[in-house]
């Protein structure tokens, strides 16, 4: 089975986020970048159904040009090759990501049996870019999957509810977006590095359609006005913190 | 003024109210709109009959509660109609375009933007408003599409979850472990606290990325939001990615060795020292005061 995975890339943002003075993005001059969580597990997926059935893995970013360190990254651990969109680095809106996506797929001519992304971004969190990718290719999808068993033509996806978890059986081929916890993702060995240096990396600018969700600044939450009482160093401070558990009622 | 229509999705009864609350700030006629709980979920299926509904009213906005289920027939909707859609909104101001308050990184920063479509499409941030009992509500109840195109991905079987220990979204108390754990072993003086506490175990990305434990006990932004009465952090430094997952709870204890740690900054109560130490000095002191 043939399958594409698209992927961002996100700030690693640590313990505080700070902005740009124009309000427009995350100040990351000191901040490390990484794929957005659910989709590093969408690439594992990817990588273990085609290490059981066979097949070849392609990773998608629409991203700017430092985003082919996530693509590389993907490649190291075992995806075969990418596709690359290259934006000046601005906000694209889920349309636009969308639009550009399905043009990519329908360029590259391979036949996807199954096109993986993750539930939502870890960054824009919008929610939306598969199933707009699904239904402009005409394609059935199924959000949140937390396990994907193919049989024969039907993909079996599971999805975790309140008590249990649905199944949803999903005809390939499909549009499929996971959340992390569906496996756990292998770190890239050192040979699997050099590999990633030499697997084909096709890279292209789309055109960007004006914003229909468009951004107008950022902004950050109100902060705690909370001034955390220390109750104290080292286990001395264990017969104040039973005080104040018993306080609250849960001794 | 035209009329806003709510998705109320069956079993989130309190964040579908909010939703209706919400969808008050877009002023005129409200509409919820209830699915049949019976029928089997079918997400382009209930999108189908939401959008046929929106169109016989020629609705001016869709709302939905920010849920899995919310979000989801959401997009739907946004992909049938080709319109843009907001997701986690914690405000809205209406206007052409709309303004809304939205939330990224799981609430660690918000957005403002303008949507350009019509009907305008939003999902509801859970506990972004207070529910408020709504008058003058239409409700409508609907049986969703029977085509056969929008059935096809639907929900064939449901398999109920083994019973394990208490559930992590529920609990009323929290007691997580992160990097300063140091190993899946140390876990066992945090498991003796929960144990002592009627508590669930929960866990940072760090800890469940070096695969000491399970992704089920990951409190976070890819993991379980919690919101129990107090939620004991060990070794935990803050990282945003946690705090997502977190900020439901209605107190936090900090147990860190480093007193700058950016987990302090949120804390209401605050232990500076090796978890390795004060976790079962606090085990310890339970036991002492039980008398066992």
């Amino acid at each position: 089975m043939n399958i594409l995975i698209c992927v961002k890339r996100v700030p690693l943002t640590g313990g505080k986020i700070t902005l740009t003075d124009d309000e427009q993005a995350i100040q990351t001059r000191h901040l490390g970048f990484t794929v957005s969580p659910h989709e590093e597990c969408a690439a594992e997926e990817a990588i273990r159904l085609i290490e059981a059935h066979g097949g070849e893995s392609v990773v998608l970013t629409l991203g700017p040009a430092e985003a082919e360190e996530q693509l590389r990254d993907m490649m190291a651990i075992g995806v075969d090759r990418a596709i690359h969109l290259v934006t000046d680095g601005g906000e694209w809106d889920p349309q636009a990501t969308a639009a550009a996506i399905v043009d990519a797929i329908r360029a590259d001519g391979m036949a996807f049996d199954l096109i993986l992304f993750g539930n939502e971004s870890a960054d824009a969190g919008n929610y939306q870019v598969a199933v707009r990718v699904a239904y402009a290719l005409g394609l059935p999808v199924v959000n949140g999957i937390k396990g994907i068993t193919a049989d024969g033509g039907n993909l079996r996806c599971e999805r975790e509810v309140a008590g249990g978890r649905d199944i949803y059986a999903v005809p390939a081929p499909a549009v499929v977006s996971v959340l992390e916890g569906i496996n756990l993702p292998r770190y890239p060995s050192v040979p699997g590095r050099m590999r990633a240096k030499r697997k084909p990396l096709a890279a292209s600018e789309p055109p960007r359609a004006q914003p229909r969700l468009e951004m107008v600044r950022l902004l950050l939450p109100e902060g705690s006005s909370k001034q955390a009482e220390v109750l104290g160093h080292g286990p001395d401070a264990a017969p104040r913190v039973v005080e104040i558990l018993t306080e609250i009622g849960v001794i | 003024m035209s009329t806003t229509l709510v998705f109320m999705e069956s079993g989130v009864d309190e964040l579908s109210q909010q939703a209706v609350t919400f969808a008050g700030q877009l002023g005129g006629d409200l509409a919820t709109v209830t699915f049949d709980a019976a029928e089997a979920y079918a997400p382009a299926a209930w999108a189908q009959t939401l959008v046929e509904v929106a169109q016989q009213r020629g609705a001016g906005a869709v709302v939905a509660p920010g849920t899995d289920r919310g979000n989801e027939v959401l997009a739907h909707v946004a992909a049938k109609l080709d319109q843009p859609m907001s997701a986690n909104c914690m405000s809205v101001t209406p206007g052409d375009p709309a303004t809304v308050i939205r939330m990224r990184w799981g609430g660690s920063l918000l957005e403002e933007a303008r949507v350009h479509g019509a009907p305008v499409l939003l999902s509801v941030a859970p506990h972004a408003v207070a529910a408020t009992a709504a008058s003058d509500v239409e409700t409508v109840a609907v049986s969703a599409s029977a085509t056969a195109a929008d059935q096809v991905v639907r929900v064939t079987e449901t398999v109920p979850a083994s019973s394990a220990g208490v559930s992590l979204a529920d609990a009323d108390v929290v007691v997580s472990g992160g990097r300063g754990v140091g190993s899946a072993e140390g876990f066992s003086v945090i498991e003796e606290l929960a144990a002592l506490l009627g508590a669930a175990v929960g866990c940072s990305r760090a800890v469940t990325s070096a695969g000491w434990r399970p992704h089920s006990d990951q409190v976070g932004q890819t993991g379980t939001k919690i919101s129990p009465e107090i939620y004991i952090a060990c070794g935990i430094s803050g990282a945003t990615q946690h705090m997502a997952g977190c900020k439901g709870a209605k107190r936090l204890l900090a147990i860190n060795p480093d007193g700058e740690a950016s987990i302090f900054a949120s804390a209401d109560y605050a232990v500076i020292g090796d978890l390795h130490e004060v976790v079962p000095a606090i085990s310890a002191e339970i036991r002492k005061v039980r008398g066992t």
